[in-house]
């Protein structure tokens, strides 16, 4: 099912190895700590060792007296430049370098710029950092307790740790479907903090030209056109004189969207010192300090008929935000798309309410491939719809069966307001459970738990909202989220495409030339694609929340349709006849009726650059821009089914299958396609059974290396099966959804869903993740684990 | 401290601190920038070299003790512009993504195949434990590894890209080198 076919480079969408890998399999790529300039010079980050102090004093003279030490940067050189603060992506402000307190262990507290990389550590030894510890709030249950320290006393009049409170759907209507409900199911669960960990940490090398005046920053960054920027609005720079180069990423999921304090002392390292700095920061600063992912508190409730006709949810999420608000998320969506909980259900009514706090632990929630809350969102109601199955004694495949949309519903708008475009949900759930053999795997689990072995099979359908979005009601900062692309066809009919979308490792070069060649008929070995120079490329807002299809492939696809009008045109005169008599097979433009008469894409390129009389208004060339501001989000979906064995005496888990269905409409490239599938579904194993930011009472971070932050290796994952579906999406140009955060959505809900059914034997009907084996042996016995707090 | 390593076939001598990682002296002073370092706990296996024909993670060893020692990096497996079988399997099977991790990967995948030329999936799995990957999910590694290991076997592929059949490990005896 996964064979990949390789045929030739096909003259569009379709099966093709990637132009990227040349570089990267001789270790010619070039990413951030590969960048050396003259004179360059490399920043380190003092930390915070206490998750909440006032700062006393600091003493940096030892430092500055380090013969290699060229300049040691405290909060209060920052606040000099008006640079201790830095507004984030939540319209809040964070610090750069803490002036008044440090308020998560890790915190940046001050900068060193040295010759080199060892000298800048020792450096960090000698500066003496007096604080006086005040008490933190760990425990997101108790950040609004009358008596909880306050966190952000630096916002004037803030007498609590409250950051927000956000609803949706209709609370009225909402508490009636549960009132009259035959059956109403309650579960509390977690999903707890996690980390993004990209094998690549964040880093810079900032330049100031003290000449010119222009900045170039070559960074890890998801968005440089939104660096750029925030970069002016932070800095007070010119936007014109700032470049920002965002070169091969190793990896982001959703880790390199915002600014991090380290970007922004290498930039002032940079201004103060006038030599280009290098930053880049080790694992366990990225880890301590970096955007995290999820930390949802969910209360959930679901209301349904006896027989397993689901009417209604009802949501409460506390949200621990860390210690500044900077969340990555659409403006009017402090919760991000958390508001799509009701999946992929046919529900009477739905109502729920997230309440954001304050926290002493390091900002972020919107990161490793959520899609702005839908992991979060997908894994509530996938666990609900569990936890009704248990209650009613039904099968859980059956029930959901039972309750997915209709393929004529769609487009259906949801009881929370959201418009799915297309979907097919009942054949890709046949298709993934024909693909695991379902009944066969029941009959097989039933046979063990006579025998007393412990065998789960977890499902689990998604809906995701990707491709963010309508300007009208999606904007960063202010800035909407639509996408521009540029194309250019050289004379000779090679091309080059310039976007605003940045590649962590998704195959854009690739995948981007293929829209381009099925539109146009050139092969995608003579389209170049340009991506990460703001310098370079048309204005956009980068590749986060699986945007980069729904919105710059979009733009991509149009503005070759652009230049294949142009195209026509151009033809028309060489042929002599109306651009009207003319039709179009791929690459190539044609006298209808007269096949023979016709020009190549290649003839047409070279023609528009010479001396043929265009009609008036036309300037020959062809070239052509675009900024596609898409009409709604798209909607993939998916059916997943995980089977696990479970040794219940030591609580160790085996991922023993893992069936996924995933449809996103057309695939441009199923090779890449299956291999996002592939690296997602590794996500949803690490989550599920491994990965949790960890706390103790004082703040210390527990999980901040890879000796305790656990990633999946290749002995955990087993070999994925997939099979796939495919509708397409009516509003996108090609008919492509989204795809790359699919799996790590859909993923983490059918392993827990697994580990629970394998422990049905012993009650179990809910154990929040990681399902580490102390968290298995723990919930068969009956007593739950909570292993993101080593407090309770 | 002074000291001669052979870096992909070329010998080169330096003054090094004593506590310099190789992973930093390969990339800082020598230019190989194609090795990369992606934890600070030896976990992650980014940094993998052959060090005397055996693979290391090179932000776990100091340069001072590849005194005297050939060193080979990805950057010096494909010959005469020919890719060694494990980088064009790599490519074939779509095995990288980001391409943060490749550079390790393949090199520890060489030094798997050079214990065990015709792996199974398994055996794959566990010979590549000490190497994390972020974006592949592993299932294209493992493909990747045994397709090379087919083209690998003594007769299967072209004469350069032959695995050499004596018993003994050095850099150039695993169908690439740094020759």
């Amino acid at each position: 099912m996964t064979a990949v076919e390789q045929p030739e480079t096909p003259l569009g969408h379709g099966n093709m190895r990637r132009k990227e890998d040349a570089r990267f399999i001789r270790g010619r790529g070039t990413y951030v700590d590969d960048v050396t300039l003259p004179g360059m010079l490399h920043g380190a980050v003092l930390r915070s060792p206490y998750a909440h102090a006032r700062i006393v004093s600091i003493d940096t003279s030892a430092a500055q007296a380090h013969p290699k030490v060229r300049a040691v940067i405290t909060g209060e050189t920052l606040a000099g430049l008006n640079l201790a603060w830095m507004p984030t992506l939540s319209h809040d402000v964070q610090a750069v370098l803490a002036t008044d307190k440090v308020r998560f262990q890790g915190q940046e507290v001050a900068f060193v710029v040295a010759e080199d990389r060892y000298s800048a550590r020792d450096a960090l030894e000698l500066i003496d950092v007096d604080y006086e510890a005040l008490p933190p709030v760990i425990d997101a249950r108790q950040a609004l307790a009358e008596d909880a320290p306050v966190i952000r006393d630096d916002l004037e009049g803030r007498t609590d740790n409250h950051i927000f409170d956000w609803e949706s759907g209709d609370a009225a209507a909402t508490d009636d479907v549960f009132a009259s409900a035959e059956v109403v199911a309650a579960q509390d669960m977690l999903y707890p903090r996690v980390h993004p960990a990209p094998l690549e940490t964040c880093g810079a090398v900032a330049d100031m030209d003290a000449v010119t005046g222009k900045l170039t920053v070559w960074t890890t960054t998801q968005a440089p056109h939104a660096h750029r920027t925030i970069y002016a609005l932070v800095a007070g720079l010119p936007e014109h004189k700032i470049r920002i180069i965002s070169p091969d990423i190793g990896g982001g999921f959703g880790n390199k969207v915002g600014i991090y304090p380290g970007y922004v002392c290498a930039v002032v390292g940079s201004i103060v010192t006038g030599k280009p700095v290098k930053w880049v920061e080790d694992r366990s600063e990225n880890l301590m300090s970096t955007s995290f992912a999820r930390d949802y508190h969910m209360h959930g409730e679901i209301a349904a008929t006896k027989d397993g006709r689901i009417l209604g949810l009802r949501v409460n999420v506390l949200a621990d935000h860390g210690a500044f608000n900077g969340t990555a998320q659409p403006t009017k969506f402090p919760a991000g798309f958390f508001g799509v909980f009701t999946g992929s259900y046919d529900l009477e009514a739905a109502h729920c309410s997230v309440t954001g706090v304050y926290t002493n632990k390091a900002p972020g929630g919107v990161a490793y491939a959520c899609s702005f809350r839908i992991t979060e969102a997908v894994y509530l109601v996938e666990r609900l719809v569990d936890v009704l199955a248990f209650d009613l004694g039904m099968d859980p495949a059956e029930l959901r069966m039972k309750n997915l949309l209709r393929p004529e519903q769609f487009p259906y708008r949801s009881k929370t307001g959201w418009e799915y475009d297309s979907g097919d949900y009942p054949t890709a759930l046949r298709a993934a459970l024909d693909l695991a053999d379902y009944p066969a795997l029941r009959a097989e689990q039933a046979l063990k738990r006579e025998r007393g072995e412990q065998m789960g099979i977890g499902v689990a359908f998604f809906t995701e909202a990707v491709g963010a979005g309508p300007r009208k009601h999606m904007d960063i900062l202010g800035l909407g989220m639509a996408d521009g692309a540029e194309l250019r066809v050289h004379p000779t009919g090679k091309a080059v495409l310039r976007l605003s979308c940045q590649t962590q490792g998704q195959g854009h070069e690739t995948t981007f030339a293929q829209i381009v060649g099925e539109e146009l008929g050139i092969s995608p070995d003579d389209i170049d694609v340009v991506h990460g120079d703001t310098d370079q490329t048309p204005f956009g807002l980068g590749t986060y929340g699986s945007r980069s299809t729904p919105v710059s492939g979009a733009a991509a696809a149009v503005v070759a349709r652009k230049v294949r009008e142009r195209a026509r045109i151009v033809a028309s005169a060489m042929l002599e006849v109306s651009a009207d008599d003319l039709e179009w097979e791929k690459g190539r433009w044609f006298v209808r009726g007269d096949v023979e008469a016709g020009r190549t894409i290649q003839e047409i390129a070279l023609a528009a650059h010479s001396d043929l009389e265009l009609p008036e208004g036309v300037e020959g060339h062809l070239d052509a821009t675009c900024v596609y501001n898409p009409p709604n989000l798209t909607y993939p979906f998916g059916a997943y089914v995980c089977v696990v064995d479970v040794d219940a005496d030591t609580g160790q888990v085996t991922v023993r299958r893992f069936v996924a269905v995933d449809d996103c409409g057309v695939r441009i490239n199923p090779m890449i396609v299956e291999g996002q599938v592939h690296g997602g579904l590794a996500d949803g194993v690490g989550m599920a059974l491994m990965q949790v930011m960890a706390f103790d009472e004082d703040g210390n971070h527990l999980g901040g290396s890879f000796m305790d932050y656990l990633l999946p290796t290749s002995m955990e994952c087993p070999s994925w099966e997939l099979g796939e579906t495919v509708t397409p999406s009516p509003h996108h140009p090609i008919g492509a959804k989204g795809i790359g955060e699919s799996a790590t959505v859909g993923s983490p809900a059918a392993v827990v869903n697994a580990v629970v059914d394998a422990l049905r034997p012993f009650g179990v009907r809910h154990a929040d993740m990681p399902l580490t084996p102390a968290a298995v042996w723990s919930a068969a016995q009956g007593t739950p684990l909570r292993t993101d707090l080593a407090i309770t | 401290m002074r000291i001669t390593v052979t870096v992909d076939g070329t010998s080169y001598t330096d003054d090094v601190e004593p506590r310099t990682l190789l992973v930093h002296h390969l990339r800082e002073r020598l230019g190989k920038v194609g090795t990369v370092v992606g934890c600070d706990t030896s976990n992650c296996g980014a940094c993998t070299v052959h060090l005397d024909g055996h693979s290391v993670k090179s932000c776990s060893v100091l340069a001072v003790q590849a005194d005297g020692s050939e060193v080979t990096t990805v950057e010096g497996l494909a010959r005469d512009g020919q890719l060694h079988p494990v980088q064009q399997a790599f490519h074939d099977n779509h095995a990288l993504q980001c391409g943060f991790c490749t550079p390790g990967m393949i090199m520890q995948s060489i030094d798997l195949l050079a214990d065990n030329p015709d792996p199974d999936e398994h055996a794959v799995r566990e010979g590549l434990e000490g190497n994390l990957c972020r974006c592949t999910g592993y299932q294209n590694i493992v493909k990747a590894v045994r397709d090379a290991a087919h083209h690998m076997r003594p007769g299967a592929g072209p004469e350069a890209e032959r695995v050499a059949d004596t018993g003994s490990r050095t850099a150039s005896s695993v169908g690439g080198g740094g020759e």
